[in-house]
Protein backbone atom coordinates (compact mmCIF):
# COMPACT_ATOMS: atom_id res chain seq x y z
CA UNK A 1 0.00 0.00 0.00
CA UNK A 2 2.54 2.60 0.92
CA UNK A 3 4.19 1.67 -2.20
CA UNK A 4 1.42 2.15 -4.52
CA UNK A 5 0.83 5.53 -2.55
CA UNK A 6 4.46 6.48 -3.50
CA UNK A 7 3.64 5.59 -7.13
CA UNK A 8 2.57 7.92 -9.82
CA UNK A 9 0.18 5.44 -10.99
CA UNK A 10 -1.07 4.75 -7.39
CA UNK A 11 -1.68 8.41 -7.05
CA UNK A 12 -3.56 8.80 -9.88
CA UNK A 13 -5.67 5.87 -8.48
CA UNK A 14 -6.45 7.59 -5.23
CA UNK A 15 -7.39 10.57 -7.38
CA UNK A 16 -9.72 8.52 -9.19
CA UNK A 17 -11.62 6.86 -6.30
CA UNK A 18 -11.77 10.03 -4.72
CA UNK A 19 -12.86 11.41 -7.89
CA UNK A 20 -15.62 8.60 -8.27
CA UNK A 21 -16.72 9.38 -4.75
CA UNK A 22 -16.82 13.31 -5.16
CA UNK A 23 -19.12 12.88 -9.11
CA UNK A 24 -21.38 10.86 -7.20
CA UNK A 25 -22.21 13.55 -4.53
CA UNK A 26 -22.12 15.81 -7.68
CA UNK A 27 -25.02 13.77 -9.36
CA UNK A 28 -26.99 13.65 -6.50
CA UNK A 29 -26.58 17.27 -5.72
CA UNK A 30 -27.44 18.18 -9.10
CA UNK A 31 -30.60 15.93 -8.89
CA UNK A 32 -31.36 17.51 -5.82
CA UNK A 33 -31.02 21.29 -6.39
CA UNK A 34 -34.28 20.61 -9.41
CA UNK A 35 -36.40 19.97 -6.12
CA UNK A 36 -36.49 23.76 -6.80
CA UNK A 37 -38.45 23.83 -9.24
CA UNK A 38 -41.21 22.23 -7.43
CA UNK A 39 -41.67 24.47 -4.66
CA UNK A 40 -40.25 25.64 -1.20
CA UNK A 41 -42.01 23.31 0.13
CA UNK A 42 -40.19 20.12 -1.81
CA UNK A 43 -36.96 22.12 -1.79
CA UNK A 44 -36.81 22.74 2.19
CA UNK A 45 -38.90 19.89 3.01
CA UNK A 46 -36.17 17.36 1.13
CA UNK A 47 -33.41 19.85 3.72
CA UNK A 48 -35.41 18.45 6.37
CA UNK A 49 -35.82 14.95 5.63
CA UNK A 50 -31.79 14.45 4.54
CA UNK A 51 -31.02 16.03 8.32
CA UNK A 52 -33.68 13.67 10.03
CA UNK A 53 -32.14 10.74 7.83
CA UNK A 54 -31.79 7.58 9.78
CA UNK A 55 -31.99 10.34 12.85
CA UNK A 56 -32.66 7.37 15.19
CA UNK A 57 -29.51 5.63 14.72
CA UNK A 58 -27.31 8.41 13.59
CA UNK A 59 -29.19 11.48 15.57
CA UNK A 60 -30.22 14.89 14.02
CA UNK A 61 -28.09 15.60 10.80
CA UNK A 62 -26.12 12.40 11.71
CA UNK A 63 -26.24 10.78 7.99
CA UNK A 64 -25.57 14.61 6.48
CA UNK A 65 -22.46 14.93 9.34
CA UNK A 66 -21.34 11.21 7.73
CA UNK A 67 -21.37 12.54 4.24
CA UNK A 68 -19.17 15.47 5.13
CA UNK A 69 -16.41 13.51 6.67
CA UNK A 70 -16.90 11.63 3.41
CA UNK A 71 -16.70 14.44 1.30
CA UNK A 72 -13.59 15.75 2.90
CA UNK A 73 -11.73 12.65 3.17
CA UNK A 74 -12.61 12.78 -0.81
CA UNK A 75 -11.85 16.17 -1.02
CA UNK A 76 -8.70 15.98 1.23
CA UNK A 77 -7.04 13.36 -1.12
CA UNK A 78 -8.01 14.36 -4.64
CA UNK A 79 -6.20 17.52 -3.93
CA UNK A 80 -2.90 15.95 -2.34
CA UNK A 81 -2.23 13.84 -5.01
CA UNK A 82 -2.83 16.83 -7.60
CA UNK A 83 -0.69 18.97 -5.90
CA UNK A 84 1.62 16.28 -5.61
CA UNK A 85 1.93 14.88 -9.21
CA UNK A 86 1.93 18.62 -10.05
CA UNK A 87 4.81 19.10 -8.15
CA UNK A 88 6.46 16.18 -9.89
CA UNK A 89 5.24 17.33 -13.57
CA UNK A 90 6.73 20.40 -13.10
CA UNK A 91 10.05 19.10 -11.38
CA UNK A 92 10.53 16.80 -14.62
CA UNK A 93 10.71 19.71 -16.54
CA UNK A 94 13.11 22.18 -15.26
CA UNK A 95 13.85 23.78 -18.39
CA UNK A 96 10.59 24.56 -20.88
CA UNK A 97 10.52 25.06 -24.62
CA UNK A 98 10.96 28.08 -26.44
CA UNK A 99 8.15 27.20 -28.54
CA UNK A 100 5.57 25.13 -27.71
CA UNK A 101 2.55 23.63 -29.87
CA UNK A 102 -0.07 21.06 -28.27
CA UNK A 103 -1.04 18.69 -30.49
CA UNK A 104 -3.81 16.66 -28.93
CA UNK A 105 -4.28 17.76 -24.96
CA UNK A 106 -8.24 18.93 -25.29
CA UNK A 107 -8.78 22.27 -23.30
CA UNK A 108 -10.44 20.17 -20.68
CA UNK A 109 -7.30 18.44 -19.96
CA UNK A 110 -5.00 21.30 -19.81
CA UNK A 111 -7.65 22.81 -17.49
CA UNK A 112 -7.74 20.15 -15.24
CA UNK A 113 -5.31 21.58 -12.52
CA UNK A 114 -6.62 25.52 -12.69
CA UNK A 115 -9.88 24.46 -13.19
CA UNK A 116 -9.94 22.01 -9.91
CA UNK A 117 -8.52 25.68 -7.66
CA UNK A 118 -11.41 27.77 -9.44
CA UNK A 119 -14.15 24.82 -8.16
CA UNK A 120 -12.23 24.69 -4.60
CA UNK A 121 -12.29 28.41 -4.43
CA UNK A 122 -16.33 28.14 -5.24
CA UNK A 123 -16.98 25.29 -2.59
CA UNK A 124 -15.32 27.13 -0.24
CA UNK A 125 -17.65 30.03 -0.90
CA UNK A 126 -20.54 27.98 -1.38
CA UNK A 127 -20.20 26.33 1.37
CA UNK A 128 -20.19 30.00 3.38
CA UNK A 129 -23.16 31.04 1.57
CA UNK A 130 -25.80 28.03 1.11
CA UNK A 131 -24.58 25.39 3.96
CA UNK A 132 -23.69 28.03 6.70
CA UNK A 133 -25.85 30.98 5.60
CA UNK A 134 -22.40 33.38 6.67
CA UNK A 135 -22.28 35.35 3.35
CA UNK A 136 -26.31 34.99 2.61
CA UNK A 137 -28.73 37.58 2.18
CA UNK A 138 -31.12 35.66 3.76
CA UNK A 139 -29.41 33.14 5.62
CA UNK A 140 -31.94 31.61 7.81
CA UNK A 141 -31.41 27.71 8.56
CA UNK A 142 -34.15 25.88 6.80
CA UNK A 143 -35.16 28.54 4.29
CA UNK A 144 -33.11 26.60 1.55
CA UNK A 145 -35.35 28.45 -1.19
CA UNK A 146 -35.18 31.61 0.13
CA UNK A 147 -31.69 31.28 0.51
CA UNK A 148 -30.87 30.23 -2.84
CA UNK A 149 -33.14 32.77 -4.66
CA UNK A 150 -31.40 35.69 -2.88
CA UNK A 151 -27.99 34.73 -3.33
CA UNK A 152 -28.65 34.53 -6.59
CA UNK A 153 -30.54 37.50 -6.72
CA UNK A 154 -27.26 39.11 -6.74
CA UNK A 155 -25.89 38.73 -10.26
CA UNK A 156 -22.45 38.54 -10.00
CA UNK A 157 -22.71 35.71 -7.46
CA UNK A 158 -25.04 33.77 -10.18
CA UNK A 159 -22.31 34.63 -12.90
CA UNK A 160 -19.47 33.38 -10.18
CA UNK A 161 -21.99 30.23 -9.97
CA UNK A 162 -22.24 29.28 -13.61
CA UNK A 163 -18.31 29.74 -14.04
CA UNK A 164 -17.84 27.49 -11.69
CA UNK A 165 -20.14 24.74 -12.84
CA UNK A 166 -18.81 25.06 -16.32
CA UNK A 167 -15.62 24.06 -15.18
CA UNK A 168 -16.74 21.72 -13.23
CA UNK A 169 -18.18 20.03 -16.40
CA UNK A 170 -15.03 20.78 -17.80
CA UNK A 171 -13.39 19.07 -15.14
CA UNK A 172 -15.49 15.74 -14.86
CA UNK A 173 -15.31 15.84 -19.06
CA UNK A 174 -11.53 14.83 -18.67
CA UNK A 175 -11.55 13.66 -15.46
CA UNK A 176 -14.50 10.87 -15.48
CA UNK A 177 -12.64 9.14 -18.65
CA UNK A 178 -9.21 9.82 -17.04
CA UNK A 179 -10.26 7.57 -13.94
CA UNK A 180 -10.92 4.94 -16.23
CA UNK A 181 -7.81 4.91 -18.15
CA UNK A 182 -6.19 5.21 -14.48
CA UNK A 183 -7.55 2.61 -12.78
CA UNK A 184 -6.85 0.27 -16.32
CA UNK A 185 -10.41 -0.10 -16.92
CA UNK A 186 -10.27 1.97 -20.12
CA UNK A 187 -9.37 -0.36 -23.37
CA UNK A 188 -8.99 0.18 -26.95
CA UNK A 189 -12.50 -1.16 -27.66
CA UNK A 190 -14.27 1.02 -24.65
CA UNK A 191 -12.45 3.92 -24.67
CA UNK A 192 -14.34 5.79 -26.99
CA UNK A 193 -17.79 4.74 -25.26
CA UNK A 194 -16.30 5.75 -21.92
CA UNK A 195 -15.07 9.11 -23.52
CA UNK A 196 -18.98 9.64 -24.54
CA UNK A 197 -20.38 8.88 -21.16
CA UNK A 198 -17.60 11.02 -19.55
CA UNK A 199 -19.06 14.10 -21.85
CA UNK A 200 -22.71 12.77 -21.46
CA UNK A 201 -22.66 13.18 -17.72
CA UNK A 202 -20.34 16.19 -17.85
CA UNK A 203 -23.07 17.89 -20.37
CA UNK A 204 -26.17 17.09 -18.10
CA UNK A 205 -24.78 17.95 -14.67
CA UNK A 206 -23.34 21.42 -15.65
CA UNK A 207 -26.76 21.91 -17.75
CA UNK A 208 -28.63 21.18 -14.44
CA UNK A 209 -26.74 22.81 -12.08
CA UNK A 210 -26.75 26.20 -15.10
CA UNK A 211 -30.55 25.82 -14.67
CA UNK A 212 -31.34 27.41 -11.34
CA UNK A 213 -29.42 30.33 -11.47
CA UNK A 214 -30.69 31.01 -15.09
CA UNK A 215 -33.94 30.80 -13.99
CA UNK A 216 -33.53 32.86 -10.58
CA UNK A 217 -31.71 35.45 -12.76
CA UNK A 218 -35.10 35.07 -15.42
CA UNK A 219 -37.52 35.45 -12.53
CA UNK A 220 -38.75 31.67 -12.99
CA UNK A 221 -37.94 31.33 -9.34
CA UNK A 222 -38.76 34.18 -6.87
CA UNK B 1 13.32 27.31 -50.93
CA UNK B 2 14.44 29.57 -47.86
CA UNK B 3 13.93 28.74 -44.13
CA UNK B 4 15.18 30.69 -41.13
CA UNK B 5 16.08 27.72 -38.63
CA UNK B 6 16.60 28.86 -35.08
CA UNK B 7 18.52 26.41 -33.57
CA UNK B 8 19.29 25.65 -29.71
CA UNK B 9 23.09 26.18 -29.39
CA UNK B 10 24.66 24.51 -25.84
CA UNK B 11 28.24 23.71 -25.42
CA UNK B 12 27.80 21.14 -22.48
CA UNK B 13 25.42 20.15 -19.94
CA UNK B 14 25.98 22.77 -17.66
CA UNK B 15 26.22 25.84 -20.29
CA UNK B 16 22.73 27.72 -20.57
CA UNK B 17 22.21 27.56 -24.31
CA UNK B 18 20.16 29.88 -26.48
CA UNK B 19 18.82 30.16 -29.72
CA UNK B 20 20.72 31.00 -32.93
CA UNK B 21 19.50 32.10 -36.16
CA UNK B 22 20.83 30.88 -39.48
CA UNK B 23 19.20 31.29 -42.79
CA UNK B 24 19.02 28.76 -45.35
CA UNK B 25 18.93 29.77 -48.76
CA UNK B 26 18.76 26.85 -50.81
CA UNK B 27 16.70 23.78 -49.17
CA UNK B 28 15.27 21.46 -51.40
CA UNK B 29 11.67 20.14 -50.55
CA UNK B 30 12.77 16.61 -51.00
CA UNK B 31 16.02 16.70 -48.93
CA UNK B 32 14.92 15.23 -45.55
CA UNK B 33 14.87 16.97 -42.09
CA UNK B 34 18.33 15.84 -40.92
CA UNK B 35 19.94 16.25 -44.71
CA UNK B 36 18.84 19.96 -44.62
CA UNK B 37 20.32 19.75 -40.90
CA UNK B 38 23.90 18.37 -42.94
CA UNK B 39 23.79 21.03 -45.42
CA UNK B 40 23.73 23.60 -42.85
CA UNK B 41 26.57 21.63 -41.28
CA UNK B 42 28.79 21.26 -44.17
CA UNK B 43 28.57 25.18 -44.28
CA UNK B 44 29.30 26.02 -40.72
CA UNK B 45 31.92 23.80 -41.17
CA UNK B 46 33.22 25.33 -44.65
CA UNK B 47 32.97 28.74 -42.42
CA UNK B 48 35.07 27.00 -39.41
CA UNK B 49 31.94 27.56 -37.02
CA UNK B 50 30.96 24.42 -35.01
CA UNK B 51 28.64 22.06 -36.77
CA UNK B 52 25.53 21.49 -34.59
CA UNK B 53 25.58 18.69 -32.90
CA UNK B 54 22.04 16.08 -33.35
CA UNK B 55 21.40 12.69 -32.77
CA UNK B 56 20.66 10.00 -36.23
CA UNK B 57 21.53 6.80 -37.14
CA UNK B 58 19.27 4.69 -39.05
CA UNK B 59 17.73 7.63 -40.92
CA UNK B 60 14.96 5.30 -42.14
CA UNK B 61 12.54 5.59 -38.92
CA UNK B 62 13.59 2.62 -36.96
CA UNK B 63 16.50 2.94 -34.54
CA UNK B 64 14.88 5.61 -32.34
CA UNK B 65 18.09 8.03 -32.06
CA UNK B 66 16.58 10.95 -33.77
CA UNK B 67 14.53 13.01 -31.94
CA UNK B 68 13.86 16.94 -32.02
CA UNK B 69 11.46 19.09 -31.26
CA UNK B 70 10.58 20.92 -34.37
CA UNK B 71 8.42 23.83 -33.71
CA UNK B 72 7.08 22.96 -30.60
CA UNK B 73 6.64 19.16 -31.85
CA UNK B 74 7.97 16.23 -31.06
CA UNK B 75 9.87 14.61 -34.66
CA UNK B 76 7.59 17.81 -36.08
CA UNK B 77 4.31 18.21 -37.58
CA UNK B 78 3.99 15.08 -39.46
CA UNK B 79 2.27 12.02 -37.76
CA UNK B 80 3.48 8.67 -37.09
CA UNK B 81 7.05 10.38 -38.49
CA UNK B 82 10.29 10.22 -37.35
CA UNK B 83 12.39 13.48 -37.70
CA UNK B 84 14.62 11.38 -40.01
CA UNK B 85 11.42 10.38 -42.39
CA UNK B 86 10.32 14.27 -42.30
CA UNK B 87 10.87 15.50 -45.58
CA UNK B 88 10.83 19.37 -46.14
CA UNK B 89 8.47 19.18 -48.53
CA UNK B 90 5.61 19.86 -45.41
CA UNK B 91 7.41 22.95 -45.24
CA UNK B 92 6.60 26.44 -47.03
CA UNK B 93 9.28 28.98 -48.56
CA UNK B 94 10.00 31.90 -45.83
CA UNK B 95 9.13 29.79 -43.14
CA UNK B 96 10.79 30.20 -39.47
CA UNK B 97 11.32 26.88 -37.96
CA UNK B 98 12.26 26.61 -34.57
CA UNK B 99 14.55 23.32 -33.15
CA UNK B 100 15.29 22.18 -29.77
CA UNK B 101 16.11 19.26 -27.89
CA UNK B 102 13.73 17.18 -25.61
CA UNK B 103 13.09 18.66 -22.96
CA UNK B 104 12.66 16.66 -19.39
CA UNK B 105 15.11 16.54 -16.51
CA UNK B 106 15.73 12.35 -16.43
CA UNK B 107 16.74 13.58 -20.66
CA UNK B 108 19.91 16.02 -19.56
CA UNK B 109 21.32 17.62 -23.13
CA UNK B 110 24.49 16.67 -23.87
CA UNK B 111 25.29 19.41 -26.76
CA UNK B 112 23.02 21.25 -28.86
CA UNK B 113 20.59 18.89 -30.20
CA UNK B 114 21.92 15.68 -28.29
CA UNK B 115 20.11 14.69 -25.21
CA UNK B 116 20.80 11.46 -23.13
CA UNK B 117 18.52 9.18 -23.05
CA UNK B 118 19.96 6.44 -21.11
CA UNK B 119 17.16 6.56 -18.32
CA UNK B 120 15.30 4.83 -20.84
CA UNK B 121 17.84 2.26 -20.09
CA UNK B 122 17.13 2.17 -16.55
CA UNK B 123 13.74 1.60 -17.06
CA UNK B 124 14.31 -1.57 -18.98
CA UNK B 125 16.63 -3.11 -17.03
CA UNK B 126 14.49 -2.96 -13.85
CA UNK B 127 11.78 -5.52 -15.86
CA UNK B 128 11.66 -4.73 -19.57
CA UNK B 129 13.02 -8.81 -20.21
CA UNK B 130 11.83 -12.20 -19.66
CA UNK B 131 13.73 -14.30 -17.61
CA UNK B 132 14.37 -17.52 -19.50
CA UNK B 133 17.04 -20.18 -19.56
CA UNK B 134 18.43 -19.87 -23.34
CA UNK B 135 19.39 -22.21 -25.93
CA UNK B 136 18.37 -23.50 -29.06
CA UNK B 137 15.59 -21.29 -30.28
CA UNK B 138 12.27 -22.96 -29.74
CA UNK B 139 9.94 -24.02 -32.61
CA UNK B 140 7.79 -20.82 -33.34
CA UNK B 141 4.47 -23.31 -32.25
CA UNK B 142 5.52 -24.36 -29.37
CA UNK B 143 4.12 -21.90 -27.50
CA UNK B 144 0.57 -20.74 -28.82
CA UNK B 145 0.22 -17.14 -28.64
CA UNK B 146 -3.79 -16.37 -29.54
CA UNK B 147 -3.38 -13.84 -32.92
CA UNK B 148 -5.17 -10.42 -30.86
CA UNK B 149 -2.32 -10.74 -28.20
CA UNK B 150 0.28 -11.22 -31.16
CA UNK B 151 -1.12 -8.26 -32.67
CA UNK B 152 -1.23 -6.11 -29.74
CA UNK B 153 1.90 -7.05 -28.33
CA UNK B 154 3.54 -6.42 -31.63
CA UNK B 155 1.88 -2.92 -32.07
CA UNK B 156 3.50 -2.41 -28.73
CA UNK B 157 6.86 -3.59 -29.72
CA UNK B 158 7.10 -1.33 -32.50
CA UNK B 159 8.10 1.30 -29.90
CA UNK B 160 11.80 2.66 -31.17
CA UNK B 161 12.64 4.24 -27.56
CA UNK B 162 13.06 7.36 -29.01
CA UNK B 163 11.55 9.30 -26.14
CA UNK B 164 9.11 11.81 -28.44
CA UNK B 165 6.43 10.76 -25.74
CA UNK B 166 8.53 12.35 -22.84
CA UNK B 167 9.10 15.41 -24.90
CA UNK B 168 5.85 16.22 -25.74
CA UNK B 169 4.13 15.49 -22.22
CA UNK B 170 3.15 17.98 -19.85
CA UNK B 171 4.06 16.06 -17.17
CA UNK B 172 7.51 15.19 -18.83
CA UNK B 173 6.19 11.43 -18.21
CA UNK B 174 7.43 8.46 -19.57
CA UNK B 175 4.56 6.39 -19.17
CA UNK B 176 4.50 5.70 -23.03
CA UNK B 177 7.15 3.98 -23.17
CA UNK B 178 7.41 2.34 -19.84
CA UNK B 179 3.83 0.78 -21.26
CA UNK B 180 4.77 -0.18 -24.15
CA UNK B 181 7.20 -2.22 -22.76
CA UNK B 182 5.63 -3.21 -20.27
CA UNK B 183 2.69 -4.80 -22.75
CA UNK B 184 4.91 -6.40 -25.50
CA UNK B 185 5.86 -9.07 -23.00
CA UNK B 186 3.12 -8.27 -20.18
CA UNK B 187 0.55 -10.03 -23.49
CA UNK B 188 2.82 -12.83 -24.27
CA UNK B 189 2.96 -16.28 -22.66
CA UNK B 190 6.58 -15.83 -22.25
CA UNK B 191 6.35 -12.67 -20.26
CA UNK B 192 3.01 -13.83 -17.90
CA UNK B 193 5.80 -14.94 -14.83
CA UNK B 194 6.98 -11.77 -14.15
CA UNK B 195 4.08 -9.81 -15.33
CA UNK B 196 3.09 -7.88 -12.09
CA UNK B 197 6.24 -7.33 -10.85
CA UNK B 198 7.62 -5.98 -13.95
CA UNK B 199 4.83 -3.56 -13.69
CA UNK B 200 5.60 -2.51 -10.10
CA UNK B 201 9.27 -2.26 -10.55
CA UNK B 202 9.21 -0.80 -14.71
CA UNK B 203 6.84 1.97 -12.55
CA UNK B 204 8.95 2.51 -9.73
CA UNK B 205 12.11 3.06 -11.77
CA UNK B 206 10.44 5.32 -13.77
CA UNK B 207 9.47 7.61 -10.99
CA UNK B 208 12.68 7.62 -9.15
CA UNK B 209 14.43 8.56 -12.33
CA UNK B 210 12.24 12.22 -12.31
CA UNK B 211 9.55 11.63 -14.83
CA UNK B 212 6.52 13.18 -14.00
CA UNK B 213 2.72 11.04 -13.73
CA UNK B 214 0.60 10.31 -16.50
CA UNK B 215 -2.36 12.87 -16.92
CA UNK B 216 -4.35 11.40 -19.78
CA UNK B 217 -3.79 14.10 -21.72
CA UNK B 218 -2.41 11.93 -25.22
CA UNK B 219 0.25 14.29 -26.27
CA UNK B 220 2.57 11.09 -26.10
CA UNK B 221 0.27 8.84 -28.38
CA UNK B 222 -0.01 12.34 -31.41
CA UNK B 223 3.43 12.57 -31.40
CA UNK B 224 4.59 8.86 -31.37
CA UNK B 225 6.42 7.95 -34.86
CA UNK B 226 4.97 4.70 -33.95
CA UNK B 227 1.52 5.08 -32.84
CA UNK B 228 1.77 3.41 -30.19
CA UNK B 229 -2.08 3.60 -28.18
CA UNK B 230 -2.55 5.46 -24.87
CA UNK B 231 -4.59 2.38 -23.83
CA UNK B 232 -1.33 0.57 -23.47
CA UNK B 233 -0.86 3.27 -20.59
CA UNK B 234 -4.67 1.65 -19.47
CA UNK B 235 -3.22 -1.98 -18.88
CA UNK B 236 0.21 -0.80 -17.46
CA UNK B 237 -2.26 0.56 -15.02
CA UNK B 238 -4.45 -2.71 -14.61
CA UNK B 239 -1.18 -4.82 -14.15
CA UNK B 240 0.40 -2.25 -11.38
CA UNK B 241 -2.65 -1.81 -9.18
CA UNK B 242 -4.16 -6.01 -9.79
CA UNK B 243 -0.35 -7.12 -8.71
CA UNK B 244 -0.42 -4.60 -5.71
CA UNK B 245 -4.04 -5.73 -4.48
CA UNK B 246 -2.72 -9.66 -5.00
CA UNK B 247 0.80 -8.83 -3.25
S1 LIG C 1 6.29 5.19 -27.15
FE1 LIG C 1 6.50 6.16 -29.18
S2 LIG C 1 7.26 8.22 -28.71
FE2 LIG C 1 7.60 6.99 -26.86
S3 LIG C 1 9.67 6.19 -27.07
FE3 LIG C 1 8.31 4.63 -27.94
S4 LIG C 1 8.23 5.14 -30.14
FE4 LIG C 1 9.06 6.95 -29.12
S1 LIG D 1 17.62 8.13 -37.32
FE1 LIG D 1 16.85 6.13 -36.81
S2 LIG D 1 14.78 6.61 -36.43
FE2 LIG D 1 15.50 8.50 -37.15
Amino acid sequence: MVRLWRSTVGKKAVMAVSGAGLLLYVIAHMLANLKIFFGARSLDGYGHWLRELAAPVFGYEGVVWIARAGLLACVLLHMTTAIQLARRARAARPIGYRHRRPVQGSYSARTMRWGGVLIALFVVYHVLDITAGVVNPNGVPGQDYRNVTASFGRWYVAVFYMLAVTALGFHIRHGMWSAFQSLGISTAKRRRALRAIALGVAVVITAGFLSVPIAVLTGVLT
Amino acid sequence: MRLTLRIWRQRGTSDAGELVTYPMDDVSPDMSFLEMLDVLNEELILRGEEPVAFDHDCREGICGMCGLMINGVAHGPERATTACQLHMRHFADGDTVTIEPWRARPFPVVRDLVVDRSAFDRIIESGGYISAPTGSAPDAHAVPVPKPDADTAFEAAACIGCGACVAACPNGSAMLFTAAKATHLGLLPQGQPERYSRAEAMVRTHDELGFGGCTNTGECTAVCPKGIPLDTIGRLNSDLLRGALRS
